[in-house]
């Protein structure tokens, strides 16, 4: 196991490198650059400003340099479009918020997802299972950027009781819609796959052993359905986890969090370089460490997966 | 010799013992004064050598003050200057600065502006309004900008404390009036120099303005506290300023109507409902911004686009009426010229084709068009492109419709921002959106963009209309010679102009004080007063 999550490890550092190599040519291949705007800037300002970021440099000598500064120094360099700020900075405010709305999102959407997906599979038919299946539906259909206004006009304008967007670390309320916004359409999805994969287990012989036993079947389902019934979520929840913590460009927009969702699209639209490879490579190092998280709860779960 | 040289309205202003506005009779003044306003994204820089966009400016008129300010209805007035001569050449000007201090309680002397504009001109600084210096026509500017000399060349320099001397390459009659740019405010030298490029962090940053920065939350909220050290911090009123940012505008009028802010834009089309809703909130006022689209006459653009007689009959056709009352529907004003309707002592040529009506217009578009040997037929094809946006999407549409039946084909090609303008800047469109807005309020500063060597990105010149431009940097008045330009502009079509901008927002009665017939829509938070409601 030990050496399964070591090989892993080291298996993820060439991946980063090429990632990084990756995004930096594609984004140099992107037309325009940081400094085109709605009015030319005179070509000694411009050749001023390269210079300064050492733009003017052959590809792959400002690809080495950059390896340098963020392998070396842990130095993801300045924004090209925030100059008051380095990218390290940026993403220490905006990554904290992200994490936190998108954490908490994660945790509503696991609880009351698997909660509602085994409700409906052990009442599998009945009024019970009709109503978490529409509820999943529901929430499913609806996207967040049309719940995000609704929620503001709801609970800010009508009953005046969040505050309609901005952040705060001190005060839950700032937290409130965000969250409902962003775990929703989540929350359906795993009310869905637990609900099927929880039907499946229930049919399965060793929860029918389980009953045979005359075992009481709250620990049936607990302790026998429970588990195996899991090993699908989680390989969803992998990724979605990242996403969810990485940040929601609809959630930033309308609710003015300041995360790093927008501020990873802005600086794909603004060709910020410097932001834009800097979330990169969180967002792609998050996503490397959590999908081997998954493998190790994988061969935790399920007694039959052996490293 | 030198003599003593002030505007009218410097005089005026000198006459006056508070620039401030003040609460009117009948007024009685809030128990909370704070002003809350909308922000559409970050605010990028706080510094005022790199910020590049109109958000940022806001921030930094209430951070720090130049040589010069304005008043509430935007003339010039005497900010950290409070006085000043110029030589008879006028190439001198010294400034006598007014007894000031940084937030930090240190004094604003020559030396902090010494430092400031060289630090703006200093390839190394890397800014972006590098060029507003040269506009200045501060002396070496060029050649600093190019590496060619050192910044200490530039002509501006510390005579004493108080005294500041500028050498100007030219004699430039707006000189005064851009020294309320931010690109020009001071910076305190001692905490640049410690803190580097994070010296505008919170924590750090030290001001001369009116306002200190009390926090920054990049992208959720900037806070501004009243600055008890400023010089005229007696007439100051409003003692809290918030830009809160929403990057969604239904939200954000929303949110107003929550009561959580104070100003914000009204969403495209929505003006005529809440105008009639909230007739005492709801207003439009001109902005100096024209929205055209640009014609490519250069070496890369179509061959249809050569012919003088397809560009007229693209500009007959056009109707900006019903783009403007039908599809904007927020006060913007239909565009015959380029030159904003309500710039200062700029007159439009009469007799265009606006007084035309559009069945005459229509006709005369189809004779141009056939003598050009196009028709519905044999149509003109072209590619108007335009950059990501809904309103800009309508706008070409309704332009493909009004086009379409004489027999010129568009295609529409919608690209990002960053593509859009890489490519007008490279000559790689036929037909493309543009919109240029006011720096100062003067035509010039519309006009200046067809020059031969301006921004024009569509290639266009004109020997006639070069030299116009150049005799109006000179001439006693300018008026004839403007109206000039545009009746050339009207007659050769480089650009197809749609319409001219209005702001148009939401603005909570309580709030005082705020310019409704600034063109430029500059505003100091300090001549700001919120009245009980």
């Amino acid at each position: 196991m030990f050496a399964f999550i070591l090989r892993r490890l080291a298996v993820a550092i060439p991946t980063l490198l090429l990632l990084i190599v990756f995004s930096f040519v594609l984004m140099h291949l992107a037309p325009g650059g940081p400094f085109t705007g709605e009015r030319a800037l005179p070509p000694q300002v411009l050749a001023n400003l390269e210079a300064q970021y050492g733009l003017n440099d052959p590809l792959w000598l400002q690809i080495w340099n950059y390896l340098v500064s963020v392998v070396i120094h842990f130095d993801f360099g300045p924004s090209f479009v925030y100059p008051d700020r380095t990218v390290n900075q940026l993403i220490a405010n905006g990554f904290p918020v992200t994490l936190t709305y998108g954490g908490l999102s994660f945790l509503a959407a696991v609880i009351l997802g698997v909660s509602l997906g085994v409700v409906a599979a052990i009442w599998h038919n009945s009024w019970v299972d009709y109503l978490a299946v529409g509820i999943s539906i529901g929430a499913q259909v609806l996207p967040n950027f049309v719940m995000a206004p609704l929620l503001v006009l709801v609970f800010t304008l009508w009953y005046r009781w969040l505050p309609g967007g901005g952040w705060s670390f001190n005060d839950p309320s700032f937290w409130v819609m965000p969250v409902i916004a962003l775990s929703t359409s989540y929350m359906a999805s795993i009310a869905r796959i637990t609900r099927s994969s929880m039907l499946e287990v229930l049919g399965s012989n060793h929860i029918r052993t389980a009953r045979a036993k005359g075992m009481p079947e709250h620990r049936v389902i607990i302790r026998h359905a429970l588990k195996p019934a899991m090993l699908p979520v989680i390989s969803y929840l992998g990724p979605v986890f990242v996403s969810m913590i990485t940040g929601s460009v609809v959630i930033d927009i309308y609710f003015s969090t300041g995360g790093i969702g927008k501020a990873f699209v802005d600086s794909a639209l603004n060709r910020d370089y410097a932001v834009m490879m800097g979330v990169t490579i969180l967002v792609g190092a998050l996503t490397i460490l959590f999908n081997l998280i998954v493998d190790v709860l994988y061969a935790w779960i399920d007694p039959k997966i052996r490293y | 010799m030198t003599k003593l040289f002030a505007t009218t309205a410097l005089l005026t202003a000198l006459a006056m013992p508070a620039f401030a506005v003040q609460p009117a009779e009948g007024e009685t003044l809030a128990e909370n004064q704070t002003y809350t306003y909308w922000l559409l994204d970050a605010i990028k820089s706080l510094d005022p050598a790199l910020n590049t966009d109109v958000e940022g400016s806001d921030a930094l008129r209430s951070l720090f003050e130049g040589l010069m300010t304005e008043s509430a209805t935007g003339e010039m007035i005497p900010g950290m200057a409070e006085s000043h001569e110029v030589s008879d050449d006028g190439l001198t000007y010294t400034f006598t600065l007014r007894e000031a201090t940084w937030s930090n309680g240190d004094p604003v002397t020559a030396d902090d502006f010494v430092f400031a504009w060289q630090r703006v001109v200093t390839p190394e600084t890397a800014s972006e309004y590098a060029w507003y210096i040269e506009l200045m026509n501060v002396d070496n500017a060029t050649a600093i900008i190019a590496g060619e000399m050192t910044p200490d060349q530039l002509g501006v320099a510390a005579l004493d404390d108080r005294t500041l001397q500028v050498t100007l390459s030219a004699p430039t009659p707006y000189f005064l009036n851009t020294l309320s740019h931010a690109t020009t405010y001071p910076v305190p030298r001692a905490v640049v120099e410690e803190h580097g490029q994070a010296w505008t962090q919170p924590a750090n940053i030290v001001g001369n303005g009116a306002y200190t920065l009390a926090s920054h939350n990049l992208g959720v909220e900037i806070v501004f506290q009243k600055n008890p050290a400023y010089w005229d911090a007696e007439n100051v009123v409003m003692e809290t300023v918030r830009g809160v940012t929403v990057n969604d505008t239904n939200v954000a009028l929303t949110r107003y109507q929550a009561g959580e802010l104070d100003r914000v834009q009204i969403p495209a089309g929505q003006f005529p409902r809440l105008s009639e809703q909230f007739p005492d909130q709801a207003v439009s006022v001109p902005q100096g911004c024209s929205y055209a689209y640009v014609l490519n006459l250069g070496e890369t653009g179509p061959e249809a686009l050569k012919d003088q007689r397809v560009r007229e009959a693209m500009a007959l056709s056009l109707n900006r009426e019903v783009i403007v009352d039908q599809v904007l529907q927020g006060g913007q004003r239909p565009a015959y010229s380029w030159t904003h309707w309500a710039i200062d002592g700029f007159a439009a040529p009469e007799d265009g084709m606006q007084d035309m009506p559009m069945d005459q217009r229509l006709e005369r578009a189809r004779e141009l068009l056939a003598e050009a040997g196009y028709g519905p037929d044999n149509p003109v094809r072209l590619q108007l492109q335009y950059n990501t946006d809904e309103s800009h999407r309508l706008l070409a549409i309704a332009a493909q419709q009004f086009w379409r039946p004489l027999g010129i084909q568009v295609e529409l090609n919608n690209v990002e921002w960053a593509v859009h303008t890489d490519r007008l800047q490279s000559g790689n469109f036929e037909v493309a959106r543009y919109a240029w807005c006011a720096d100062y309020n003067e035509a010039s500063t519309f006009l200046d963009w067809f020059r031969t060597d301006g921004y024009n990105s569509g290639k266009w010149s004109n020997a006639e209309y070069d030299q116009l431009l150049a005799d109006a940097r000179t001439a006693e008045d300018t008026a004839p010679l403007y109206q000039r330009a545009e009746e050339i502009l009207a007659e050769e079509v480089p650009a197809v102009f749609v319409y001219h901008y209005a702001k148009v927002d939401m603005i909570n009665p309580a709030i005082k004080g705020l310019p409704r017939e600034n063109l430029l829509n500059t505003w100091y938070a300090k001549d700001l007063y919120r009245v009980a409601e």
